[in-house]
């Protein structure tokens, strides 16, 4: 009997400790009425160089934001994004929710928000299908929708995406390499790549992109293997690759930098050189800022940044929109790419000149995130 | 002959068998591309570290090996799976970290920073495994909760507990003496170690002492057991708790691995393989007789399999395809209608044979 008692409370105490995290996940409205509240980390322009601009009208501009969820350093980045941008200061209110990966979660999201009457709303799909009905919604009742990061497939009912194209990460990568290559005098390329989680669509734009290069160059891909975005995956893979080619690559295409990190440890145990002066050409994507900081540290080569910055786009949309402009469907935020050595300062992708900014204790210290 | 039919009814027979038979595959595809038959199996020396697809086996096979320790007396005692493991192993990771680097900083990159000391972090860790193994085997035990719902609840709420934990962050302890139990030990890969301490220990006790009768006992028939005068539920308690110490264990290879506490990846799936190491290794996943052995080459099998893909360059893609026909064919060849075929087919030979010498 004391048994089932001990049994029953372990069982009660687990069991509260669940419901206190479920509380986590609930709507959180920013009040404008915030007395004291600090001003949003002064404009660090986010690498683009998109002011934000304060809304001009004397109205509050109601903003509805529903988020993926808070799985990784670069999500946390993009909800701070619109924090700050959607701020009391800058004339909004934000409603956030955090929709914990959960896509009914979301769609009940949005569905609040229309019954909040807000102004806009903001949508991270989890999902790329199943929207119509609820966008054909948020039409009936006259709000405008912006759809960032991921896509929505089934349905054009939104003013404005606004995201990263990864196909020209994978390009800006490929065109850096062909300029360093050519300035260090490499005349053979064996690349190895770790690639990001199967069918993800940052995996597939940054293969095709980098490949695209490769065939033209006529560079030679080792293996592209997943490494699924982690630390661990990359590690892995790497320690494999080492085995596999040992002394025959000279460049490693890390797809994250998670990946890039597992990587470092792998070829550390195998005694492979990298980065500025050593034997492998390391390569990364996304650009948190620890990594930022590596490139400065010449462990990595170059390093090519996911911009999760999406809110100060987001803000000019609206204020178009306010305007009574028409914005376009389709709009790329502006990424930047590190390298580690001053030797090339401008590649050409797609025909358009890009700066590749040479990391310097200043450019880090004014990395937001 | 009889030499050859003592060995095929040995119980390991089969799973050692299916773990050469993959180790062939690799043999056959280095010759077919051109490179010696033993490249697979060769171990070298490089930078001052073992290094050869056979110690990546053993290293990346780790965590599953100590996982399947666990999993094989509770699948063995209550006749169900603990589904939980695998974010278990993430929550004991990320309360390690949590506790090594202080509430809220993501960051600690000297052992000067730590919040408090690395054995506390450690200890507690092992200590909030056990606690979960606790509660899934109470839950199991003494309130009679199917084991595979009653795991369901850590399932999916441990690893937002460790996410919680964490502060949403990844928490990133980049010192050497926490990289020690994912790196190495002089020349050698430091989770192959741990393994085999796990394996040995637990191997002890059941062989010294009657605990393992006990498990099968109660795996067979709870409550003859009981009126026999086992306390059946405290047996079937005690696994569960042995089960969640493995994860604890588990978790801090993982972490220590990646020196941080990766809450949404440590683990990921883990739980699946580990019941699969179980099956492969020739258990019955409806309880009764264990084989431990039997076990822990399933799991160095699974890594086995991961490795030769790595090894013949499987795109990612089709990887798991390629997992899933070995794993349909190791697990068909252990099944007992398929047993029982082969037998009768070795009986009819021997009648045939005896036919043969008489005339």
């Amino acid at each position: 009997m004391k048994k089932k008692l001990l049994a029953l409370l372990l069982a009660l105490g687990m069991g509260a400790s669940l419901a206190a995290c479920g509380g986590g996940g609930g709507t959180t409205t920013e009040s404008p009425a915030g007395g004291e509240s600090t001003p949003p980390a002064t404009e660090t322009t986010p690498a683009g160089g998109e002011e934000t601009t304060p809304a001009t009208s004397g109205d509050v501009i109601t903003v509805g934001f529903a988020q993926v969820g808070h799985e990784s350093d670069w999500r946390t980045a993009s909800t701070k994004s619109a924090q700050d941008v959607f701020s009391a200061e800058n004339g909004y209110e934000l409603s956030f929710v955090d929709c914990d990966n959960d896509s009914a979660a979301q769609l009940e999201a949005v569905r609040n928000f229309i019954q909040q009457g807000v102004d806009y709303i903001i949508i991270d799909p989890i999902v790329s299908t199943g929207w119509d009905a609820v966008l054909t919604e948020c039409e009936d009742a006259g709000i405008p929708v912006i759809v960032i990061d991921r896509t929505i497939d089934d349905s054009d009912k939104y003013v404005s995406w606004v995201g990263s194209d990864f196909k020209v990460e994978g390009l800006a990568c490929g065109e850096w390499l062909k300029a360093y290559a050519e300035d260090k005098g490499i005349t053979e390329i064996n690349a190895l790549v770790i690639e990001g989680s199967t069918g993800a669509s940052a995996t597939i734009g940054r293969t095709d992109g980098f490949k695209e290069i490769a065939d033209r160059e006529g560079w030679t891909i080792l293996a592209s293997q997943t490494g699924d975005f982690t630390e661990a995956g990359g590690q892995e893979v790497m320690e494999s690759y080492c085995q596999s080619y040992a002394g025959q690559f000279n460049v490693v295409i890390c797809q994250n930098d998670n990946e890039a990190a597992g990587a470092m440890t792998a070829m550390d145990n195998a005694g492979v050189t990298y980065g500025v002066g050593g034997d492998v050409i390391l390569v990364s994507f996304d650009a948190n800022k620890p990594y930022v900081q590596m490139v400065m540290e010449g462990k990595i080569n170059a390093n090519f940044e996911c911009n999760p910055m999406a809110a100060p786009t987001v803000a000019e949309i609206i204020q178009q929109l306010e305007a009574g402009e028409t914005p376009e469907k389709e709009i790329y935020v502006t990424e930047s790419w590190f390298v580690a050595e001053d030797n090339v300062s401008t590649i050409t992708v797609n025909g358009e000149e890009q700066e590749c900014i040479y990391v310097t204790q200043e450019v880090l210290d004014a990395r937001p995130y | 002959m009889s030499n050859v039919k003592k060995l095929t009814q040995k119980r390991l027979f089969l799973p050692v068998f299916c773990m050469i038979l993959v180790l062939c595959i690799n043999m056959v595809y280095d010759l077919a591309s051109g490179s010696n038959f033993y490249s697979f199996f060769e171990i070298t020396l490089t930078n001052g570290l073992l290094s050869g697809r056979l110690i990546n086996i053993l290293n990346r096979g780790s965590e599953v090996a100590i996982l399947a320790i666990g999993m094989t007396l509770v699948v063995s005692a209550s006749a169900g799976t603990d589904i939980s493991v695998g974010s278990v192993m993430s929550l004991c990771a990320s309360f390690c970290c949590m506790l090594v680097a202080g509430f809220g900083v993501s960051s600690v990159s000297s052992a000067e920073e730590f919040a408090m000391p690395l054995a506390v972090g450690l200890i507690g860790a092992l200590l909030m495994g056990c606690l979960c193994g606790a509660f899934n085997g109470s839950l199991v035990a003494y309130l009679n909760i199917q084991p595979m719902v009653a795991t369901l609840i850590l399932w999916s709420a441990a690893r937002a507990i460790g996410l919680l934990l964490c502060n949403n962050l990844i928490v990133y302890i980049r010192v050497p003496e926490f990289g020690v139990f994912g790196g190495y030990i002089g020349p050698i890969p430091t989770p192959i170690i741990i393994a085999a301490v796990c394996v040995a220990v637990i191997s002890v006790v059941l062989k010294k002492t009657a605990m393992g009768m006990y498990v099968q006992s109660v795996g067979i028939n709870k409550k003859a057991s009981r009126i026999a005068g086992l306390n059946s539920k405290r047996i079937i308690f005690v696994c569960y708790l042995i089960c969640g110490l493995c994860a604890g264990i588990a978790g801090i290879v993982a972490s220590s691995r990646i020196t941080s506490a990766d809450s949404n990846n440590i683990g990921l799936d883990m739980e699946l393989d580990a019941i699969l190491a179980v099956a492969l290794g020739g258990n019955s996943l409806g309880g009764g007789k264990f084989n431990l052995a039997g076990s822990i080459i399933g799991a160095y099998t699974i890594q086995a399999i991961t490795t030769t893909m790595y090894n013949m360059g499987v795109s990612s893609a089709v990887t798991p395809v390629f997992k899933a026909i070995v794993v349909i064919v190791i697990v068909a060849v252990q099944a007992p209608p398929l047993k029982a075929w082969f037998k009768k087919r070795a009986a009819a030979k021997a009648v045939a044979q005896k036919g043969v010498a008489s005339v």
